[in-house]
Protein backbone atom coordinates (compact mmCIF):
# COMPACT_ATOMS: atom_id res chain seq x y z
CA UNK A 1 0.00 0.00 0.00
CA UNK A 2 1.46 3.49 -0.88
CA UNK A 3 1.73 6.27 2.11
CA UNK A 4 -1.09 8.06 0.30
CA UNK A 5 -3.37 5.25 0.84
CA UNK A 6 -2.12 4.19 3.98
CA UNK A 7 -2.28 7.56 5.07
CA UNK A 8 -5.73 8.10 4.04
CA UNK A 9 -7.13 4.99 5.89
CA UNK A 10 -5.73 5.54 8.96
CA UNK A 11 -7.13 9.23 8.66
CA UNK A 12 -10.53 7.76 7.71
CA UNK A 13 -10.33 5.07 10.30
CA UNK A 14 -9.32 7.38 13.43
CA UNK A 15 -12.18 9.89 12.31
CA UNK A 16 -14.63 7.33 12.59
CA UNK A 17 -13.48 6.24 15.88
CA UNK A 18 -13.58 10.42 16.84
CA UNK A 19 -17.39 10.53 15.23
CA UNK A 20 -18.80 7.30 17.33
CA UNK A 21 -17.00 9.36 20.77
CA UNK A 22 -19.00 12.37 19.42
CA UNK A 23 -22.34 10.75 18.71
CA UNK A 24 -22.01 8.81 21.85
CA UNK A 25 -21.61 12.22 23.45
CA UNK A 26 -23.92 14.42 21.61
CA UNK A 27 -25.65 16.91 23.41
CA UNK A 28 -28.66 17.66 20.65
CA UNK A 29 -29.97 14.80 18.50
CA UNK A 30 -28.93 16.59 14.95
CA UNK A 31 -25.20 16.29 16.56
CA UNK A 32 -25.79 12.60 17.32
CA UNK A 33 -27.24 12.15 13.85
CA UNK A 34 -24.60 13.41 12.38
CA UNK A 35 -21.73 12.28 14.12
CA UNK A 36 -23.68 8.68 12.96
CA UNK A 37 -23.74 9.81 9.69
CA UNK A 38 -19.96 10.72 9.82
CA UNK A 39 -18.68 7.89 11.45
CA UNK A 40 -20.56 5.16 9.14
CA UNK A 41 -19.52 7.18 5.85
CA UNK A 42 -15.66 7.36 7.16
CA UNK A 43 -15.90 3.29 7.93
CA UNK A 44 -17.06 3.05 3.93
CA UNK A 45 -14.37 5.32 3.10
CA UNK A 46 -11.73 3.05 4.54
CA UNK A 47 -13.94 -0.07 3.06
CA UNK A 48 -13.35 1.52 -0.56
CA UNK A 49 -9.70 2.41 -0.07
CA UNK A 50 -9.07 -1.65 1.14
CA UNK A 51 -10.73 -3.02 -1.43
CA UNK A 52 -9.49 -0.97 -4.34
CA UNK A 53 -5.97 -1.83 -2.47
CA UNK A 54 -6.81 -6.06 -2.73
CA UNK A 55 -8.55 -5.64 -6.54
CA UNK A 56 -6.04 -4.00 -8.23
CA UNK A 57 -3.58 -6.63 -6.95
CA UNK A 58 -0.50 -4.11 -6.46
CA UNK A 59 -1.43 -2.62 -10.23
CA UNK A 60 -1.08 0.48 -10.37
CA UNK A 61 -2.65 2.73 -13.11
CA UNK A 62 0.10 4.23 -15.62
CA UNK A 63 0.71 7.70 -16.30
CA UNK A 64 0.74 7.01 -20.18
CA UNK A 65 -0.56 4.91 -22.69
CA UNK A 66 1.38 4.86 -25.76
CA UNK A 67 3.03 7.96 -25.39
CA UNK A 68 -0.58 9.63 -24.43
CA UNK A 69 -1.44 10.71 -20.82
CA UNK A 70 -4.02 8.46 -19.13
CA UNK A 71 -6.38 10.81 -18.13
CA UNK A 72 -8.39 9.75 -14.42
CA UNK A 73 -12.04 10.19 -15.69
CA UNK A 74 -13.59 8.16 -12.96
CA UNK A 75 -14.02 10.98 -10.22
CA UNK A 76 -14.72 13.69 -13.39
CA UNK A 77 -18.22 11.20 -14.46
CA UNK A 78 -19.15 10.92 -10.37
CA UNK A 79 -19.25 14.42 -10.13
CA UNK A 80 -21.02 15.33 -13.62
CA UNK A 81 -23.26 12.30 -12.85
CA UNK A 82 -24.51 13.66 -9.59
CA UNK A 83 -24.35 17.27 -10.04
CA UNK A 84 -27.45 16.48 -12.79
CA UNK A 85 -28.93 14.81 -9.27
CA UNK A 86 -28.25 17.82 -7.10
CA UNK A 87 -29.65 20.18 -9.78
CA UNK A 88 -33.00 18.54 -10.47
CA UNK A 89 -33.36 18.34 -6.40
CA UNK A 90 -32.15 22.01 -6.02
CA UNK A 91 -34.61 23.23 -8.89
CA UNK A 92 -37.63 21.12 -7.09
CA UNK A 93 -36.78 22.55 -4.13
CA UNK A 94 -36.86 26.17 -5.66
CA UNK A 95 -39.95 25.28 -7.49
CA UNK A 96 -41.65 24.57 -4.18
CA UNK A 97 -40.86 27.58 -2.45
CA UNK A 98 -41.85 29.57 -4.94
CA UNK A 99 -45.20 27.66 -4.66
CA UNK A 100 -45.05 28.63 -0.74
CA UNK A 101 -44.52 32.26 -1.40
CA UNK A 102 -47.62 32.22 -3.63
CA UNK A 103 -49.65 29.81 -1.67
CA UNK A 104 -48.60 29.52 1.60
CA UNK A 105 -50.78 26.65 3.10
CA UNK A 106 -47.41 24.91 0.86
CA UNK A 107 -45.76 25.14 4.71
CA UNK A 108 -48.00 22.46 5.69
CA UNK A 109 -47.46 23.98 9.20
CA UNK A 110 -44.88 21.54 9.94
CA UNK A 111 -41.02 22.74 10.90
CA UNK A 112 -39.34 20.84 8.03
CA UNK A 113 -41.09 22.07 5.13
CA UNK A 114 -41.28 25.48 6.04
CA UNK A 115 -40.18 28.47 3.55
CA UNK A 116 -37.25 29.24 6.41
CA UNK A 117 -35.76 25.98 6.77
CA UNK A 118 -36.29 24.95 3.02
CA UNK A 119 -34.80 28.36 1.10
CA UNK A 120 -31.22 27.31 2.14
CA UNK A 121 -31.57 24.05 1.27
CA UNK A 122 -32.86 25.23 -2.52
CA UNK A 123 -29.99 27.82 -2.64
CA UNK A 124 -27.24 25.52 -1.12
CA UNK A 125 -28.25 22.61 -3.54
CA UNK A 126 -27.91 24.35 -6.63
CA UNK A 127 -25.27 26.49 -5.73
CA UNK A 128 -22.76 24.34 -3.52
CA UNK A 129 -24.32 20.91 -4.65
CA UNK A 130 -25.32 21.23 -8.40
CA UNK A 131 -22.29 23.98 -9.16
CA UNK A 132 -19.95 22.50 -7.05
CA UNK A 133 -19.99 19.15 -8.70
CA UNK A 134 -20.00 20.88 -12.46
CA UNK A 135 -17.19 23.22 -11.21
CA UNK A 136 -15.16 19.97 -9.51
CA UNK A 137 -16.00 17.66 -12.72
CA UNK A 138 -15.25 20.16 -15.27
CA UNK A 139 -12.15 21.69 -13.30
CA UNK A 140 -10.47 18.16 -13.01
CA UNK A 141 -11.34 17.34 -16.71
CA UNK A 142 -9.96 20.93 -17.65
CA UNK A 143 -6.72 20.72 -15.73
CA UNK A 144 -5.86 17.51 -17.27
CA UNK A 145 -6.81 18.08 -21.04
CA UNK A 146 -4.69 21.00 -20.94
CA UNK A 147 -1.81 20.14 -18.49
CA UNK A 148 -1.34 16.78 -20.27
CA UNK A 149 -1.26 14.86 -17.26
CA UNK A 150 -3.11 12.32 -15.07
CA UNK A 151 -4.49 13.91 -11.22
CA UNK A 152 -1.97 12.78 -9.15
CA UNK A 153 -2.93 10.26 -6.50
CA UNK A 154 -4.99 7.48 -6.04
CA UNK A 155 -7.67 8.14 -2.98
CA UNK A 156 -7.10 12.08 -3.24
CA UNK A 157 -9.28 12.73 -6.45
CA UNK A 158 -12.12 10.14 -4.96
CA UNK A 159 -11.49 11.26 -1.17
CA UNK A 160 -12.27 15.24 -2.35
CA UNK A 161 -15.08 14.10 -4.64
CA UNK A 162 -16.96 12.04 -2.23
CA UNK A 163 -15.99 14.37 0.65
CA UNK A 164 -17.23 17.35 -1.29
CA UNK A 165 -20.65 15.41 -1.37
CA UNK A 166 -20.30 14.47 1.91
CA UNK A 167 -20.51 18.05 3.12
CA UNK A 168 -23.70 18.18 0.73
CA UNK A 169 -25.21 15.67 2.52
CA UNK A 170 -24.64 17.17 6.25
CA UNK A 171 -25.35 20.99 4.86
CA UNK A 172 -28.65 19.73 3.85
CA UNK A 173 -29.60 17.82 6.41
CA UNK A 174 -28.80 20.51 9.04
CA UNK A 175 -30.77 22.70 7.78
CA UNK A 176 -33.85 20.72 7.07
CA UNK A 177 -33.63 19.47 10.86
CA UNK A 178 -32.87 23.09 12.02
CA UNK A 179 -29.49 23.25 12.40
CA UNK A 180 -27.84 26.79 11.15
CA UNK A 181 -25.76 29.82 11.72
CA UNK A 182 -28.41 31.80 9.84
CA UNK A 183 -25.63 33.53 7.33
CA UNK A 184 -26.39 33.31 4.16
CA UNK A 185 -24.80 31.02 2.01
CA UNK A 186 -22.95 30.11 4.82
CA UNK A 187 -25.34 28.41 6.67
CA UNK A 188 -23.66 25.32 7.54
CA UNK A 189 -22.36 25.06 11.41
CA UNK A 190 -19.03 24.63 12.82
CA UNK A 191 -18.41 20.87 12.44
CA UNK A 192 -19.54 20.70 8.89
CA UNK A 193 -17.40 23.79 7.90
CA UNK A 194 -14.24 22.06 9.80
CA UNK A 195 -15.11 19.29 7.25
CA UNK A 196 -15.37 21.27 4.28
CA UNK A 197 -12.07 22.79 5.00
CA UNK A 198 -10.29 19.23 4.85
CA UNK A 199 -11.82 19.04 1.68
CA UNK A 200 -10.98 21.81 0.45
CA UNK A 201 -7.27 22.10 1.34
CA UNK A 202 -7.27 18.37 -0.45
CA UNK A 203 -8.96 19.99 -3.88
CA UNK A 204 -6.09 22.41 -3.67
CA UNK A 205 -3.21 20.01 -3.99
CA UNK A 206 -4.95 17.85 -6.51
CA UNK A 207 -5.33 21.08 -8.49
CA UNK A 208 -1.76 22.27 -8.00
CA UNK A 209 -0.29 18.58 -7.80
CA UNK A 210 -1.60 18.46 -11.58
CA UNK A 211 -0.39 21.43 -12.43
CA UNK A 212 3.09 20.80 -10.62
CA UNK A 213 2.88 17.33 -12.66
CA UNK A 214 2.49 19.47 -16.23
CA UNK A 215 3.74 19.01 -19.43
CA UNK A 216 2.89 21.99 -21.42
CA UNK A 217 5.12 24.50 -20.00
CA UNK A 218 1.99 27.73 -20.52
CA UNK A 219 -0.95 27.11 -17.85
CA UNK A 220 -3.88 27.56 -19.87
CA UNK A 221 -6.11 30.70 -19.09
CA UNK A 222 -9.19 28.63 -17.47
CA UNK A 223 -6.63 26.97 -14.76
CA UNK A 224 -5.90 30.53 -13.65
CA UNK A 225 -9.65 31.47 -13.39
CA UNK A 226 -10.34 27.96 -11.18
CA UNK A 227 -7.56 28.36 -8.80
CA UNK A 228 -8.71 31.76 -7.82
CA UNK A 229 -11.97 30.09 -7.30
CA UNK A 230 -10.68 27.30 -4.99
CA UNK A 231 -7.80 29.77 -3.33
CA UNK A 232 -10.64 32.51 -2.51
CA UNK A 233 -13.36 30.21 -1.68
CA UNK A 234 -10.97 29.22 0.86
CA UNK A 235 -9.93 32.36 2.00
CA UNK A 236 -13.41 33.33 2.50
CA UNK A 237 -14.61 30.00 4.11
CA UNK A 238 -12.06 30.61 6.76
CA UNK A 239 -12.65 34.10 7.52
CA UNK A 240 -16.59 33.79 7.36
CA UNK A 241 -16.63 31.36 9.90
CA UNK A 242 -14.52 32.06 13.15
CA UNK A 243 -16.98 30.74 15.07
CA UNK A 244 -16.55 29.09 18.73
CA UNK A 245 -19.07 25.98 19.50
CA UNK A 246 -20.92 26.42 22.24
CA UNK A 247 -19.68 22.70 23.08
CA UNK A 248 -17.47 20.49 20.95
CA UNK A 249 -20.05 17.87 21.34
CA UNK A 250 -23.28 20.25 20.34
CA UNK A 251 -23.64 21.82 17.06
CA UNK A 252 -24.55 25.16 17.88
CA UNK A 253 -21.73 27.99 17.52
CA UNK A 254 -21.31 31.56 17.68
CA UNK A 255 -19.41 34.16 15.72
CA UNK A 256 -16.10 35.79 17.01
CA UNK A 257 -16.80 39.02 16.16
CA UNK A 258 -20.62 40.75 16.44
CA UNK A 259 -22.62 43.61 15.31
CA UNK A 260 -21.57 45.55 12.03
CA UNK A 261 -18.56 43.71 11.65
CA UNK A 262 -19.94 40.25 11.16
CA UNK A 263 -22.13 41.58 9.00
CA UNK A 264 -19.16 43.05 6.76
CA UNK A 265 -17.50 39.96 6.97
CA UNK A 266 -20.55 38.04 5.78
CA UNK A 267 -21.14 40.60 2.82
CA UNK A 268 -17.66 40.18 2.48
CA UNK A 269 -17.66 36.45 2.20
CA UNK A 270 -21.32 36.80 0.35
CA UNK A 271 -20.57 38.90 -2.72
CA UNK A 272 -17.02 36.93 -3.01
CA UNK A 273 -18.82 33.45 -3.06
CA UNK A 274 -20.36 34.79 -6.33
CA UNK A 275 -17.87 36.60 -7.73
CA UNK A 276 -15.14 33.75 -7.01
CA UNK A 277 -17.63 30.65 -7.33
CA UNK A 278 -20.22 31.55 -9.41
CA UNK A 279 -17.99 33.99 -11.63
CA UNK A 280 -14.45 32.81 -11.56
CA UNK A 281 -15.30 29.54 -10.97
CA UNK A 282 -18.17 29.29 -14.22
CA UNK A 283 -15.77 31.71 -16.45
CA UNK A 284 -12.99 28.61 -16.64
CA UNK A 285 -15.82 26.70 -18.01
CA UNK A 286 -16.17 29.62 -20.60
CA UNK A 287 -12.80 29.95 -21.67
CA UNK A 288 -12.61 25.81 -22.05
CA UNK A 289 -15.79 25.20 -23.23
CA UNK A 290 -16.76 27.68 -25.68
CA UNK A 291 -13.46 27.48 -27.66
CA UNK A 292 -13.74 23.69 -27.17
CA UNK A 293 -17.68 23.09 -28.87
CA UNK A 294 -16.89 26.33 -31.84
CA UNK A 295 -13.76 24.89 -32.42
CA UNK A 296 -11.97 28.31 -32.64
CA UNK A 297 -9.67 29.71 -29.98
CA UNK A 298 -10.63 32.41 -27.47
CA UNK A 299 -11.38 35.75 -29.34
CA UNK A 300 -8.31 36.94 -27.24
CA UNK A 301 -5.85 35.72 -25.58
CA UNK A 302 -4.49 39.01 -24.18
CA UNK A 303 -8.02 40.36 -23.10
CA UNK A 304 -8.42 36.92 -20.94
CA UNK A 305 -5.18 38.20 -19.53
CA UNK A 306 -6.47 41.75 -18.28
CA UNK A 307 -9.93 39.73 -17.50
CA UNK A 308 -8.42 37.54 -15.10
CA UNK A 309 -6.35 40.07 -13.32
CA UNK A 310 -8.80 43.11 -13.24
CA UNK A 311 -11.69 40.81 -11.89
CA UNK A 312 -9.48 38.98 -9.00
CA UNK A 313 -8.41 42.79 -8.06
CA UNK A 314 -11.60 44.59 -8.45
CA UNK A 315 -14.26 42.05 -7.22
CA UNK A 316 -12.75 41.80 -3.57
CA UNK A 317 -13.82 45.01 -2.62
CA UNK A 318 -17.50 44.80 -3.97
CA UNK A 319 -19.01 43.36 -0.77
CA UNK A 320 -20.17 46.67 1.25
CA UNK A 321 -22.65 47.52 -1.22
CA UNK A 322 -25.07 44.91 0.74
CA UNK A 323 -25.05 46.96 3.38
CA UNK A 324 -26.00 50.75 1.74
CA UNK A 325 -27.87 52.49 4.70
CA UNK A 326 -27.17 50.40 8.03
CA UNK A 327 -24.95 50.66 10.54
CA UNK A 328 -21.87 50.11 8.20
CA UNK A 329 -19.66 53.07 7.78
CA UNK A 330 -20.67 55.32 4.73
CA UNK A 331 -16.97 55.67 3.66
CA UNK A 332 -17.37 51.67 3.67
CA UNK A 333 -20.43 51.40 1.38
CA UNK A 334 -19.20 54.22 -0.98
CA UNK A 335 -15.91 52.02 -1.59
CA UNK A 336 -18.57 49.26 -2.43
CA UNK A 337 -20.52 51.13 -4.37
CA UNK A 338 -17.57 52.60 -6.63
CA UNK A 339 -15.64 48.91 -6.95
CA UNK A 340 -18.91 47.50 -8.08
CA UNK A 341 -19.48 49.97 -11.01
CA UNK A 342 -15.29 49.45 -11.93
CA UNK A 343 -16.57 45.71 -12.21
CA UNK A 344 -18.64 46.44 -15.35
CA UNK A 345 -14.97 47.11 -17.06
CA UNK A 346 -13.72 43.16 -16.94
CA UNK A 347 -17.18 41.70 -16.72
CA UNK A 348 -17.85 43.10 -20.64
CA UNK A 349 -14.56 42.13 -21.20
CA UNK A 350 -15.23 39.02 -20.25
CA UNK A 351 -18.42 38.62 -22.04
CA UNK A 352 -16.86 39.85 -25.60
CA UNK A 353 -14.25 37.88 -25.22
CA UNK A 354 -16.74 35.03 -24.82
CA UNK A 355 -19.16 35.99 -27.92
CA UNK A 356 -16.44 37.24 -30.33
CA UNK A 357 -15.18 33.60 -30.35
CA UNK A 358 -17.62 32.82 -32.03
CA UNK A 359 -17.01 35.43 -34.65
CA UNK A 360 -16.96 33.54 -38.32
CA UNK A 361 -18.59 30.76 -36.74
CA UNK A 362 -22.18 32.29 -35.90
CA UNK A 363 -23.54 30.05 -38.20
CA UNK A 364 -23.26 27.41 -35.62
CA UNK A 365 -25.50 29.02 -33.54
CA UNK A 366 -28.14 27.95 -35.84
CA UNK A 367 -27.21 24.54 -36.19
CA UNK A 368 -25.64 23.81 -32.60
CA UNK A 369 -28.18 24.05 -29.27
CA UNK A 370 -25.39 23.25 -27.18
CA UNK A 371 -22.88 26.02 -28.49
CA UNK A 372 -25.83 28.25 -28.30
CA UNK A 373 -26.38 27.52 -24.63
CA UNK A 374 -23.01 28.17 -24.13
CA UNK A 375 -23.59 31.65 -25.87
CA UNK A 376 -26.99 32.75 -24.40
CA UNK A 377 -25.54 32.12 -21.02
CA UNK A 378 -22.51 34.67 -21.86
CA UNK A 379 -25.02 37.37 -22.84
CA UNK A 380 -27.14 36.43 -19.75
CA UNK A 381 -23.56 37.42 -17.78
CA UNK A 382 -23.12 40.26 -19.71
CA UNK A 383 -26.56 41.17 -18.82
CA UNK A 384 -26.72 40.39 -14.86
CA UNK A 385 -23.17 42.21 -14.63
CA UNK A 386 -24.63 44.56 -16.20
CA UNK A 387 -27.47 45.41 -13.63
CA UNK A 388 -25.32 43.79 -10.70
CA UNK A 389 -23.67 47.35 -10.41
CA UNK A 390 -26.51 49.48 -11.84
CA UNK A 391 -28.20 47.81 -8.57
CA UNK A 392 -25.24 48.92 -6.42
CA UNK A 393 -25.27 52.41 -6.71
CA UNK A 394 -27.01 54.17 -3.64
CA UNK A 395 -30.30 56.20 -5.20
CA UNK A 396 -30.94 52.96 -7.21
CA UNK A 397 -30.31 50.30 -4.25
CA UNK A 398 -32.96 52.58 -1.90
CA UNK A 399 -35.51 51.52 -3.90
CA UNK A 400 -34.22 47.76 -5.11
CA UNK A 401 -32.57 46.23 -1.85
CA UNK A 402 -35.40 43.82 -0.16
CA UNK A 403 -37.52 43.84 -2.81
CA UNK A 404 -38.02 40.99 -4.91
CA UNK A 405 -35.48 43.10 -7.86
CA UNK A 406 -32.73 41.67 -6.01
CA UNK A 407 -34.45 37.94 -6.73
CA UNK A 408 -35.00 38.94 -10.38
CA UNK A 409 -31.49 39.63 -10.57
CA UNK A 410 -29.33 36.76 -8.67
CA UNK A 411 -31.49 34.57 -10.69
CA UNK A 412 -30.79 36.36 -13.74
CA UNK A 413 -27.25 35.12 -12.69
CA UNK A 414 -27.63 31.60 -11.55
CA UNK A 415 -30.36 30.48 -14.45
CA UNK A 416 -29.16 32.30 -17.30
CA UNK A 417 -25.20 32.33 -16.29
CA UNK A 418 -24.13 29.55 -14.23
CA UNK A 419 -27.25 27.72 -15.24
CA UNK A 420 -26.77 27.57 -18.68
CA UNK A 421 -23.02 27.45 -19.23
CA UNK A 422 -23.21 24.07 -16.72
CA UNK A 423 -25.87 23.06 -19.35
CA UNK A 424 -23.76 23.64 -22.17
CA UNK A 425 -20.51 22.19 -20.17
CA UNK A 426 -22.50 19.19 -19.42
CA UNK A 427 -23.54 18.37 -22.96
CA UNK A 428 -19.86 18.43 -24.04
CA UNK A 429 -18.53 16.64 -21.22
CA UNK A 430 -20.92 13.75 -20.50
CA UNK A 431 -19.77 12.24 -23.66
CA UNK A 432 -16.36 12.70 -23.52
CA UNK A 433 -15.55 11.26 -20.29
CA UNK A 434 -18.09 8.32 -21.64
CA UNK A 435 -16.49 7.50 -24.61
CA UNK A 436 -19.22 8.86 -26.79
CA UNK A 437 -19.47 10.64 -30.04
CA UNK A 438 -21.64 13.07 -29.15
CA UNK A 439 -24.89 13.98 -27.05
CA UNK A 440 -28.06 10.84 -27.57
CA UNK A 441 -30.51 13.59 -29.06
CA UNK A 442 -29.46 17.57 -30.35
CA UNK A 443 -32.99 17.53 -30.35
CA UNK A 444 -34.23 17.22 -27.23
CA UNK A 445 -31.09 19.96 -26.16
CA UNK A 446 -33.30 22.32 -28.46
CA UNK A 447 -36.30 21.41 -26.04
CA UNK A 448 -34.40 22.10 -23.16
CA UNK A 449 -32.92 25.37 -24.65
CA UNK A 450 -36.53 26.87 -25.96
CA UNK A 451 -38.34 26.02 -22.60
CA UNK A 452 -36.14 26.59 -20.02
CA UNK A 453 -35.35 30.10 -21.80
CA UNK A 454 -38.69 30.29 -21.35
CA UNK A 455 -38.81 29.74 -18.22
CA UNK A 456 -36.15 32.26 -17.09
CA UNK A 457 -38.18 35.52 -19.35
CA UNK A 458 -40.91 34.64 -17.21
CA UNK A 459 -38.76 34.49 -13.77
CA UNK A 460 -37.02 37.49 -14.41
CA UNK A 461 -39.87 39.45 -15.92
CA UNK A 462 -42.06 38.75 -12.96
CA UNK A 463 -39.69 39.74 -10.30
CA UNK A 464 -38.80 43.30 -12.10
CA UNK A 465 -42.13 44.00 -11.86
CA UNK A 466 -42.94 42.84 -8.84
CA UNK A 467 -40.07 44.48 -7.18
CA UNK A 468 -40.08 47.60 -8.63
CA UNK A 469 -43.73 47.40 -7.88
CA UNK A 470 -43.11 46.71 -4.29
CA UNK A 471 -40.30 49.13 -4.00
CA UNK A 472 -42.20 52.29 -5.10
CA UNK A 473 -45.12 51.22 -2.65
CA UNK A 474 -43.63 50.92 0.46
CA UNK A 475 -42.02 54.48 -0.17
CA UNK A 476 -45.43 55.87 -1.53
CA UNK A 477 -46.94 58.83 0.85
CA UNK A 478 -50.53 60.46 1.03
CA UNK A 479 -50.66 63.98 0.42
CA UNK A 480 -51.01 64.19 4.42
CA UNK A 481 -47.58 62.32 5.25
CA UNK A 482 -48.79 58.78 5.32
CA UNK A 483 -47.39 55.54 4.39
CA UNK A 484 -50.28 55.08 1.60
CA UNK A 485 -49.76 51.53 1.44
CA UNK A 486 -49.53 49.13 4.83
CA UNK A 487 -47.09 45.77 4.20
CA UNK A 488 -49.87 43.14 3.75
CA UNK A 489 -51.48 45.34 0.78
CA UNK A 490 -47.53 44.97 -1.36
CA UNK A 491 -47.66 41.53 -0.53
CA UNK A 492 -51.06 41.19 -1.90
CA UNK A 493 -50.14 42.84 -5.19
CA UNK A 494 -46.99 40.38 -5.70
CA UNK A 495 -49.36 37.68 -6.00
CA UNK A 496 -49.68 37.33 -9.43
CA UNK A 497 -46.40 37.53 -10.21
CA UNK A 498 -45.57 34.79 -7.47
CA UNK A 499 -47.92 32.56 -9.25
CA UNK A 500 -46.09 33.84 -12.36
CA UNK A 501 -42.98 33.43 -11.24
CA UNK A 502 -43.41 29.67 -10.35
CA UNK A 503 -44.75 29.10 -13.53
CA UNK A 504 -41.21 30.18 -14.93
CA UNK A 505 -39.46 27.82 -12.16
CA UNK A 506 -41.46 24.58 -13.36
CA UNK A 507 -40.54 25.60 -16.94
CA UNK A 508 -36.81 25.66 -16.53
CA UNK A 509 -37.35 22.31 -14.27
CA UNK A 510 -38.93 20.61 -16.94
CA UNK A 511 -35.87 21.49 -19.27
CA UNK A 512 -33.61 20.02 -16.49
CA UNK A 513 -35.44 16.62 -16.54
CA UNK A 514 -35.39 16.36 -20.37
CA UNK A 515 -31.57 17.51 -20.25
CA UNK A 516 -31.32 14.66 -17.45
CA UNK A 517 -32.98 11.55 -20.00
CA UNK A 518 -30.75 13.05 -22.68
CA UNK A 519 -27.99 12.39 -20.59
CA UNK A 520 -28.76 9.09 -19.17
CA UNK A 521 -29.26 7.98 -22.79
CA UNK A 522 -26.47 9.28 -23.80
CA UNK A 523 -24.23 7.29 -20.86
CA UNK A 524 -26.68 4.14 -21.89
CA UNK A 525 -27.19 4.08 -25.56
CA UNK A 526 -25.01 7.11 -26.59
CA UNK A 527 -22.81 5.53 -29.99
CA UNK A 528 -19.56 4.86 -29.17
CA UNK A 529 -16.26 7.74 -30.09
CA UNK A 530 -14.52 6.18 -32.74
CA UNK A 531 -11.49 7.06 -30.97
CA UNK A 532 -10.89 3.88 -29.44
CA UNK A 533 -7.57 3.10 -32.13
CA UNK A 534 -5.01 5.95 -30.81
CA UNK A 535 -3.34 5.71 -34.11
CA UNK A 536 -6.41 6.55 -36.16
CA UNK A 537 -7.32 9.66 -33.96
CA UNK A 538 -3.54 10.75 -34.40
CA UNK A 539 -3.77 10.50 -38.21
CA UNK A 540 -7.44 12.00 -38.25
CA UNK A 541 -5.92 15.36 -36.49
CA UNK A 542 -5.63 18.16 -38.68
CA UNK B 1 3.46 59.80 16.73
CA UNK B 2 -0.18 59.63 16.70
CA UNK B 3 -2.15 59.58 13.40
CA UNK B 4 -5.57 61.08 13.06
CA UNK B 5 -8.48 59.07 11.09
CA UNK B 6 -7.94 62.14 7.82
CA UNK B 7 -4.38 61.58 7.97
CA UNK B 8 -4.61 57.60 7.81
CA UNK B 9 -7.98 57.71 5.44
CA UNK B 10 -5.77 60.19 2.96
CA UNK B 11 -2.99 58.31 2.67
CA UNK B 12 -4.99 54.30 2.29
CA UNK B 13 -7.04 56.34 -0.64
CA UNK B 14 -3.96 58.30 -2.57
CA UNK B 15 -1.30 55.18 -2.14
CA UNK B 16 -4.53 52.48 -2.66
CA UNK B 17 -4.78 54.71 -6.24
CA UNK B 18 -1.39 54.71 -7.00
CA UNK B 19 -1.00 51.13 -5.95
CA UNK B 20 -4.04 50.24 -8.24
CA UNK B 21 -3.40 52.46 -11.12
CA UNK B 22 0.48 50.74 -11.23
CA UNK B 23 -0.48 46.69 -11.25
CA UNK B 24 -3.14 48.09 -13.94
CA UNK B 25 -0.63 49.99 -16.34
CA UNK B 26 2.11 46.49 -15.65
CA UNK B 27 -0.96 44.31 -16.60
CA UNK B 28 -1.47 45.77 -19.76
CA UNK B 29 2.33 46.32 -20.91
CA UNK B 30 2.49 42.61 -20.11
CA UNK B 31 -0.65 41.41 -21.76
CA UNK B 32 0.33 43.78 -25.27
CA UNK B 33 3.99 43.13 -24.94
CA UNK B 34 4.90 42.24 -28.84
CA UNK B 35 7.11 39.57 -27.57
CA UNK B 36 4.47 37.82 -25.65
CA UNK B 37 2.01 37.60 -28.76
CA UNK B 38 3.83 33.90 -29.62
CA UNK B 39 3.76 32.66 -26.75
CA UNK B 40 -0.18 33.97 -26.14
CA UNK B 41 -1.04 32.78 -29.72
CA UNK B 42 0.30 29.09 -28.49
CA UNK B 43 -1.61 29.21 -25.44
CA UNK B 44 -4.42 29.97 -26.88
CA UNK B 45 -4.39 26.67 -29.20
CA UNK B 46 -3.65 24.48 -25.97
CA UNK B 47 -6.87 22.88 -25.97
CA UNK B 48 -7.03 22.08 -29.42
CA UNK B 49 -3.62 20.05 -29.35
CA UNK B 50 -4.37 17.78 -26.71
CA UNK B 51 -3.88 13.33 -26.32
Amino acid sequence: MSLEETGFAVFLGLLSLLCVVLAGKAVDPVFGFHAALGAAASAGGLFLIVRAYIDRAGAVAPQEIDGRPNYNYGPVRFAAVIAMFWGIAGFLAGLYIALELAFPQLNLGLPWTSFGRLRPLHTSAVIFAFGGNVLIATSLYVVQRTCRARLPGVVLPWFVVLGYNMFIVLAATGYLLGVTEGKEYAEPEWYVDLWLTVVWVCYLFLFLGTLWKRKEPHIYVANWFTLAFIVTIAMLHLGNNATIPVSFFGSKSYIYWSGVQDAMVQWWYGHNAVGFFLTAGFLAIMYYFVPKRANRPVYSYRLSIVHFWALIFIYIWAGPHHLHYTALPEWASTLGMTFSIMLWMPSWGGMINGLMTLSGAWDKLRTDPVLRMLVVSVAFYGMSTFEGPLMSIKAVNSLSHYTDWTIGHVHSGALGWVGYVSFGALYCLIPWVFGKKDIYSLKLVDWHFWISTLGIVLYISAMWVSGIMQGLMWRAYTSLGFLQYSFVETVEAMHPYYVIRALGGFLFLCGAIIMAVNLYLTIRRGEPADQQAPNAALAAAE
Amino acid sequence: MEFTYEQVAIFAQQSGLVYFFLIFCFIIAYAVWPKNKEKFDHASRIPFEED
